[in-house]
């Protein structure tokens, strides 16, 4: 379980990251937490030369409130996600999936940019990100670019985002008040990834729907929402059932898991609505 | 690819060596330093035995290279006893309750507990098996896991209000 040698970085400026990343081109890679990709080089499926640690730029850090959204740092950690009190009462959504996540060691050190830029269709924030309808904020040598979570995953860790841009900011649009909302995920064990996952809002008029490792990117199905909006919850299930696509693999055939993709979304649905207030 | 000075704090005492970045924290601690308190379960991410405080924070350190931890503040569970090498209530609370048989997975059961009490310091028994989740015992089946730290929280509060 050692991986390849690499030469270790830790710039303070995000300047200074991207032209590492530029330098050394793919022979050069980001890292956060760690709690991806070092399993990802113990294996050997990741060899890389240089190592760029975020830890140190000021830019990815922290969570910022504004009028109707939240910006949030790439290198904010689950953990932070979780113990921040007024995000909690703002985006009572974030914190119900970041409690799925994983284990409480990997918390403390897995962020919020790892999981949404890995991606890994097992990883359950880049679905959240795209049912919350948030944007990404990638920065690079040409400068920056906002790209909605909706239109960032192509397929399974091929992304919109390019090798020499870093992944700075997430902003999250603030849901209205009282809108319902839940996060429901079915796992063999603590610390394992979605056999499937649902991530449901639910308010006046409107709704939103995004499935987790149920195909090789996030499904966020438009006509879900609009079903469930009107109120049809059935109609809301089978348009999402229609989107996915998932595949076979030790979580089971593909039967298995559309019956769970169903069992979660309904169960979802259900403790969404008995949420929403006023 | 060449070897790295690395500084940091373990137990309370600064130390330093030269390693390769790749070297994990584990490695580091066990092989370079021989602190042997933290174990090798799985070695990937999964049993918790590796699991030292890393600034304040409870991590797996089969999962951080030793570069990542340059200049960081690292306690493990030699780290938890009293000044005058006593046992710590914590750990004297895992001796009292079968906390442990083999005690394979102990320094890293203790580790993150020390942690978990530190964040919240009276918690229910839920929060305690959640907060535990991400640490493997083979032997004990948890459940005097579990009574252990409850009781350490019940002798620490007790001695806090005592000292008040
Ligand atoms: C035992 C275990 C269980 C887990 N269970 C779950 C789970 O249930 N659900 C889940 O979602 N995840 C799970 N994870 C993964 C965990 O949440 C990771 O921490 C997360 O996927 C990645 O975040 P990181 O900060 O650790 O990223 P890293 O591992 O550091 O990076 C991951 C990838 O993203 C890239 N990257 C990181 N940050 C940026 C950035 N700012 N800009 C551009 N690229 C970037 C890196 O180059 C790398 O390719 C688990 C991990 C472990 C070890
Ligand atoms: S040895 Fe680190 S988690 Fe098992
Ligand atoms: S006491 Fe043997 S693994 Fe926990």
């Amino acid at each position: 379980m050692i991986p390849a040698g690499f030469d270790y970085h830790r710039p303070a400026e995000l300047d200074a990251a991207i032209g590492l990343l530029q330098e050394h081109g793919d022979e050069a890679r980001v890292i956060a937490g760690g709690h991806s990709l070092v399993p990802m080089m113990k294996l050997r499926m990741a060899v890389l030369s240089h190592l760029v640690d975020l830890r140190d730029i000021p830019d990815l850090q922290g969570i910022e409130f504004g009028a109707d959204s939240i910006s949030l740092g790439a290198m904010v950690t689950q953990h932070e996600l979780i113990a921040h009190a007024g995000l909690a009462e703002a985006v009572p959504l974030l914190r119900e999936a970041a409690l799925q996540i994983a284990d409480p060691q990997v918390r403390y050190l897995g962020t919020l940019g790892g999981n949404v830029a890995n991606g890994d269709p097992g990883n359950d924030m880049p679905g959240l990100m795209q049912c919350l309808d948030a944007t990404y904020k990638v920065t690079g040598p040409d400068g920056s670019r906002q790209i909605r979570a909706r239109d960032f995953y192509e397929s399974a860790y091929f992304t919109a985002r390019s090798d020499d841009e870093i992944l700075t900011r997430i902003t999250v649009p603030i849901p209205a008040a009282g809108t319902g909302y839940a996060y429901e995920k079915q796992k063999r064990k603590i610390g394992d990834y979605a056999t499937a996952a649902a991530a449901v809002l639910v308010g006046e008029g409107s709704a939103s729907i995004a499935m987790t490792n149920l195909a090789d990117v996030p499904v966020w199905s438009a006509e879900a929402g609009a079903a469930l909006a009107a109120g049809d919850r059935e109609g809301a299930v089978s348009a999402a059932l229609a989107a996915i696509d998932p595949q076979e693999d030790m979580r089971g055939p593909v039967e298995f898991k559309r019956h769970v993709a169903g069992v979660v979304l309904r169960r979802a649905i259900a403790r969404a609505l008995s949420r929403v207030a006023g | 690819m060449s070897k790295m000075h690395v500084k940091l704090t373990v137990n309370g005492t600064a130390v330093e060596g030269l390693a390769e970045p790749r070297t994990l924290l584990i490695h580091f601690l066990r092989e370079s330093l021989g602190v042997t308190g933290p174990h090798v379960g799985c070695e990937t991410s999964h049993c918790g035995a590796c699991t030292v405080d890393m600034d304040g924070r409870s991590v797996k350190s089969c999962t951080v290279f030793v570069a990542q931890a340059q200049g960081a503040d690292v306690t493990t569970v030699e780290g938890l006893v009293n000044a005058d090498g006593s046992l710590s209530v914590l750990q004297e609370m895992f001796r009292e309750h079968h906390g442990l048989q083999c005690g394979f997975c102990t320094p890293g059961m203790i580790t993150r507990a020390h942690r978990l009490l530190q964040e919240n310091p009276t918690p229910t028994e839920e929060e305690v098996r959640f907060g535990m989740a991400g640490n493997l015992c083979r032997c004990t089946g948890y459940q005097n896991i579990v009574k252990a730290i409850l009781a350490a929280a019940d002798v620490m509060n007790a001695q806090k209000e005592a000292a008040e």
